[in-house]
């Protein structure tokens, strides 16, 4: 009804030039559509984000036996190196007034994690006040969190930091005025009296690629499909899978960013049937968007080919209903049970680890009943230990 | 010979409209897809590919509705994202409704967030750029409160079918729900409606010098958007299940789509199929840029692309490069 303007002509330019452009980055003698010709992934090299003395520390850690009560692995500790805490030990009567510095809520995980710690803090009838500050994932908001909190008369902080480097001086700060306890993400200080976390991005990576290479046949095609790139607890489990990879005899045909959103994985995996034609196994560095993937071989009519995700309900509940072949490493929820327990030991003068290391338990075919509990919501994360908690289950969300 | 071709050419851009090229890039693009990979074409892989891009494109009628208005909606991706979380917890406290009922009632809210748009930007004379960038922070907002970040329902299998299965079998729900909303709209644009919307966009005092009630068909364009939104959210809940990022980004692939559809931001200038074409051509571009190999990471650097380089080329005064031409080969002698 209206009438151009004749850009017909620049329109087709651009979209060619796009099309040359996008073409350029492909290598020559790997023409698209043929099979093995890798984006990024196999090529043998590692990225920046690799600590060759870090990974072999944690693949060590992942066999080595925990120590500490059967059957509660948030205070299980793994190669434990105990600290004196005499000097924290609380002095006078009275409930105690445990802070906390959060980094932010934002996602299900944490989101799972804090009511976890809510429960725990219930549980301890001498914590008398509980004062949690969410720095909704800005550093700046987090460092004057901190300074408030140092100020507030806390018995003991506990901080999960949003960033690794931009806390540490506010961190730093706090150590000189109550005992900090630190948890899931680091630090650059070792100034607080116990810093708390699972084994790693490198176990995790490594239990998830193994299984593929037990249970897909060699030559086998990997999918590899990854939130974002940068984020470090996400690329120390893509370069352990890789380096699992590289020594197996599986061929990773692709590695994807999905960032997180079901729409893009499914397109990301659908286009990777059409382009290898098959896709005999599919590594994924956290769970999800692995039902979205398994939807996604539904829906080009194939068979869902082994997998591996993560502890969320969903992906469970799949797993259970339509029998997949699939393991979950998690990054365990129970970890916000621990810093509650140690404040607790250290204001009580008791020891503790200066690096207190939590097992990072895997949930397998055979231990899928004793995790998938009905009715709870679908990102609920069902490594959280918080079965016997008070609240359970209502508080983490089932109807 | 001149004469001829310009003939010619008047003839296929009159056929064709202000979308002539959007359909040259569209073939283009299902070129380029069919040498890369051939399989493509195959029913089931290109009913799929149809089945993924009929969001984007209802999305982008909505959107082609309130822009040729002159405005913008920018809280279309907030409406879906809302509507998949809403779906999800109505779903968890009546696990035994009827997917007609939630459906309609996401359809309602939809209209409800649009009426609120239009009614803000024409009557509290708000530009549309800010009201609808407000409702997007509110909606957001709201929905990560409601749900706290992670939705709690789930959706049951009848309420996807719309987003995920087929019509006997082979036929997408999704690809003809995408049909029915194409030719909804192309009736609305040729009826007494569209006319005055296309009028009010190309001179809002024209038009109502005219007679026309501009506040009344702004206002409606903007509940339309908002509709075609909630028909969205009921595709992609359907179509991969609940998440609270489900509509992220939707907002700029509209407005990208139809952009790209040669549809003029301002307003009063452009058609609804091929702001639907455009984005038919955007998703055709992100499947070539997947099948290729590209880091989807370039996604949003390609759309940023596109948008400029297409109003850019759209404002250019390509009238007088052709007069400049006309002359100088009128000059040599023959």
């Amino acid at each position: 009804m209206i009438r151009s303007r004749l850009w017909a002509p620049s329109a087709l330019l651009l979209a060619s030039a796009l099309i040359t452009s996008c073409s350029s980055d492909i290598p020559p003698d790997s023409p698209a559509g043929s099979k093995g010709a890798p984006d990024s992934g196999s090529d043998g090299k590692q990225s920046k984000f690799f600590d060759q003395a870090e990974y072999k520390k944690q693949l060590k850690l992942t066999r080595a036996a925990p120590e500490g009560p059967d059957g509660k692995p948030w205070e299980q500790m793994i190669e434990p190196k105990m600290a004196d805490t005499a000097q924290y030990k609380k002095k006078g009567s009275g409930g105690i007034h445990l802070c906390f510095s959060n980094a932010g809520v934002f996602n299900p995980w944490r989101q799972v994690g804090l009511t976890t710690m809510k429960a725990e803090v219930k549980l301890h009838k001498e914590i008398s006040e509980f004062t949690v500050l969410d720095a909704q994932g800005k550093d700046d908001k987090q460092i004057s969190d901190i300074q408030e909190l140092t100020g507030k008369n806390c018995d003991a902080l506990i901080v999960s930091p949003n960033t690794t480097a931009t806390l540490t001086p506010a961190v730093k700060e706090a150590c000189g005025k109550l005992p900090v306890i630190v948890f899931d993400r680091g630090v650059e200080t070792d100034c607080a009296v116990t810093f708390i976390n699972p084994i790693g991005g490198y176990g995790y990576g490594a239990v998830a690629a193994d299984f593929l290479i037990d249970k897909v046949k060699p030559k086998g095609k990997i999918l590899a499909l990854r939130i974002s790139p940068g984020v470090d607890v996400l690329e120390n489990r893509w370069s352990a899978g890789k380096a699992a990879f590289d020594k197996s005899e599986l061929d990773v045909v692709d590695v994807k960013f999905t960032e997180g959103d079901p729409v893009k994985t499914k397109s990301v995996v659908a286009d990777a049937i059409s382009r290898h034609g098959t896709i005999d196994g599919v590594w994924m560095d956290s769970g999800a968007t692995a039902v979205a993937a398994v939807e996604a071989f539904e829906d080009a009519g194939v068979d869902v080919p082994p997998i591996t995700g993560e502890d969320q309900q969903d992906f469970l509940q799949a797993w259970k209903d339509k029998k997949l072949t699939a393991i979950a490493p998690t990054y365990p929820t129970f970890q916000w049970r621990t810093p509650v327990i140690a404040a607790l030991k250290i204001l009580d003068g008791k020891q503790v680890p200066k690096k207190w290391k939590l097992p990072q338990p895997t949930v397998t075919e055979d231990n899928l009943d004793q995790y998938l509990k009905a009715g709870m919501p679908p990102l609920h994360y069902a490594m959280c230990g918080c079965e016997n908690l008070p609240g359970f289950p209502e508080a983490w969300g089932k109807k | 010979m001149t004469t001829a071709t310009a003939v010619w050419r008047k003839r296929g851009t009159a056929a064709l409209g202000a979308g002539a090229p959007v359909y040259a890039l569209l073939a283009v693009l299902f070129a380029a897809l069919a040498l890369t990979n051939p399989d493509f074409y195959e029913p089931d892989r290109f009913l799929a590919f149809v089945k993924r891009t009929a969001p984007l494109v209802i999305l982008a009628a909505g959107q082609y509705l309130v822009v040729v208005s002159g405005e913008f909606d920018l809280s279309v991706g907030a409406v879906v994202t809302a509507g998949v979380v809403v779906a999800a917890e109505l779903y968890g406290s009546f696990p035994e409704a009827h997917w007609l009922v939630i459906s309609l009632a996401l359809l309602l809210a939809g209209a409800v967030a649009g009426l609120a748009n239009g009614l803000i930007t024409t009557f509290l004379r708000v530009p549309s750029f800010i009201t609808t960038l407000g409702m997007m922070l509110i909606l957001e907002g709201a929905v990560f409160y409601w749900a706290g970040g992670s939705p709690h329902g789930v959706l049951p299998e009848d309420f996807r079918i719309l987003g995920r299965g087929s019509a006997f079998g082979w036929l997408p729900w999704a690809a003809l729900a995408c049909l029915a909303a194409g030719v909804l709209a192309v009736w609305l644009m040729r009826s007494d409606f569209g006319r005055t919307l296309i009028a009010t966009g190309d001179s809002e005092r024209t038009a109502t010098l005219s007679g026309v009630r501009t506040h009344r068909v702004r206002v409606l364009a903007f509940v339309l958007s908002g509709v075609a939104a909630a028909l969205t959210a009921i595709l992609v809940g359907g179509f991969s299940g609940v998440s609270a990022q489900a509509g992220r980004g939707y907002e700029f692939e509209a407005i990208t789509a139809v952009v790209l559809g040669g549809v003029a931001l301002g307003g009063g200038r452009g058609s609804v199929v091929s702001a639907m074409a455009g984005a038919f051509s955007l998703q055709a571009l992100f499947t070539l840029l997947n099948l290729q190999g590209v880091s989807g990471a370039l996604e949003s650097t390609v759309q940023g692309v596109i948008v400029i380089a297409a109003v850019g080329l759209g404002a250019a005064n390509w009238s007088r490069l052709r007069r400049t031409r006309t002359r100088s080969s009128g000059g040599t002698p023959s």
